[in-house]
């Protein structure tokens, strides 16, 4: 029982996360092969929108893949690979959307929404009333409390 | 000071503020996957593509000068079965010049397929490898572009054709394209 609970753990820790590359589509260059998986983690695959081209198994992922190895072994930069895919598809395939004045609210709002909420809770701490101290007890309180003490011993 | 007091109800009207939001993107029918083109305004992609059954191949110089229309199918896909009357109407009526591009299709499957639920294209390109359909930006068939005279796309429609679509968008593009 232990052992196989021994050999799951490595079987998971040491699979890599399964690609959808297919070995034919592969680079022989390492280091090309290597900047094409790059690019590709970063576009999303249009038809299942959700997962990048390197991990989807849609026929256009694949073809897309195959274009960006084409355009790299070309002597594409990366910059030039993705706008390539941009100047087709948009920047909706681009998995992190660019900084620009589109996206300014995307970006920058949850830094907003901190800054308004610490902002809010400075002046809540700022304007809160102090607790009046305690008032200390009377003689008749202070006679019951030692009575309940006792009763309880 | 009825102004602090007001100010508790900020959260309040915050969450209607954002579950109205969220309520218009559920009920407007607002599709995610439909999206918009890149290409919109700018000049169509140039392609050559091998027409069918032995035709002169297509080009988008045989466009020039004329507000046509792209249709990008395939004999495997199904939505553009759904389709097809839709734009054998068009063409019986002439209302559209319509040329087809059979994306990731064998010759002989699309022809089959034009003979079975009717031709409505005046001439017909092969797209085998799918490369000109990416560079005008298609991710899954049918799509159907509008070109104008100037070769600019000015449309693109995703998915199937439907009678409301010819009806509140190509007619009203047609019109403004200045076409008959």
């Amino acid at each position: 029982m232990i052992r196989a609970v021994v050999v799951a753990a490595l079987l998971l820790g040491f699979v890599p996360a399964a690609l959808a590359v297919e070995p034919g589509e592969m680079l022989a260059n390492p280091q090309l092969e290597a900047r094409a998986e790059a690019i590709g983690k970063q576009l999303r695959c249009l038809v299942c929108q959700n997962e990048s081209i390197e991990d989807s198994n849609a026929d256009l992922a694949h073809d897309l893949r195959v274009l960006i190895r084409n355009r790299l072994t070309a002597g594409d930069t990366d910059a030039q690979a993705i706008k390539f895919v941009t100047d087709r598809y948009g920047d909706f395939v681009l998995l992190k959307p660019p900084v620009e004045p589109a996206t300014y609210v995307l970006w920058f709002s949850p830094f907003a929404i901190l800054t308004i909420g610490a902002l809010g809770a400075w002046l809540y701490i700022r304007h809160r009333r102090p607790v009046p101290p305690d008032e200390p007890l009377d003689l008749n309180q202070r006679r019951k409390l030692e009575r309940l003490l006792l009763e309880d011993q | 000071m009825t102004w602090r007091r007001a100010l508790y109800l900020l959260p309040l009207v915050g969450f209607v503020a954002l579950a109205a939001y969220f309520f218009y993107g559920l009920s407007s029918g607002y599709n995610p996957e439909l999206l918009p083109s890149a290409l919109i305004d700018k000049p169509a992609p140039q392609f050559q593509l091998a027409g069918l059954n032995g035709a002169v191949p297509l080009t988008n110089q045989d466009f020039t000068g004329q507000v046509v229309f792209v249709n990008f199918f395939a004999s495997w896909c199904a939505p553009c079965r759904e389709e097809s009357p839709i734009l054998m109407d068009l063409a019986r009526r002439n209302v559209i010049q319509l040329y087809g591009i059979a994306y990731k299709d064998k010759p002989a499957d699309a022809t089959k397929y034009l003979k079975e639920y009717g031709d409505p294209y005046r001439r017909v390109g092969v797209d085998e490898t799918g490369r000109t359909a990416i560079n005008f930006g298609v991710y899954g068939v049918p799509e159907t572009y509008a070109i104008d005279r100037n070769g600019h796309i000015r449309w693109r429609f995703v998915g199937p054709l439907t009678p409301q679509a010819v009806q509140s968008q190509l007619m009203p593009l047609l019109k403004k394209l200045g076409a008959s």
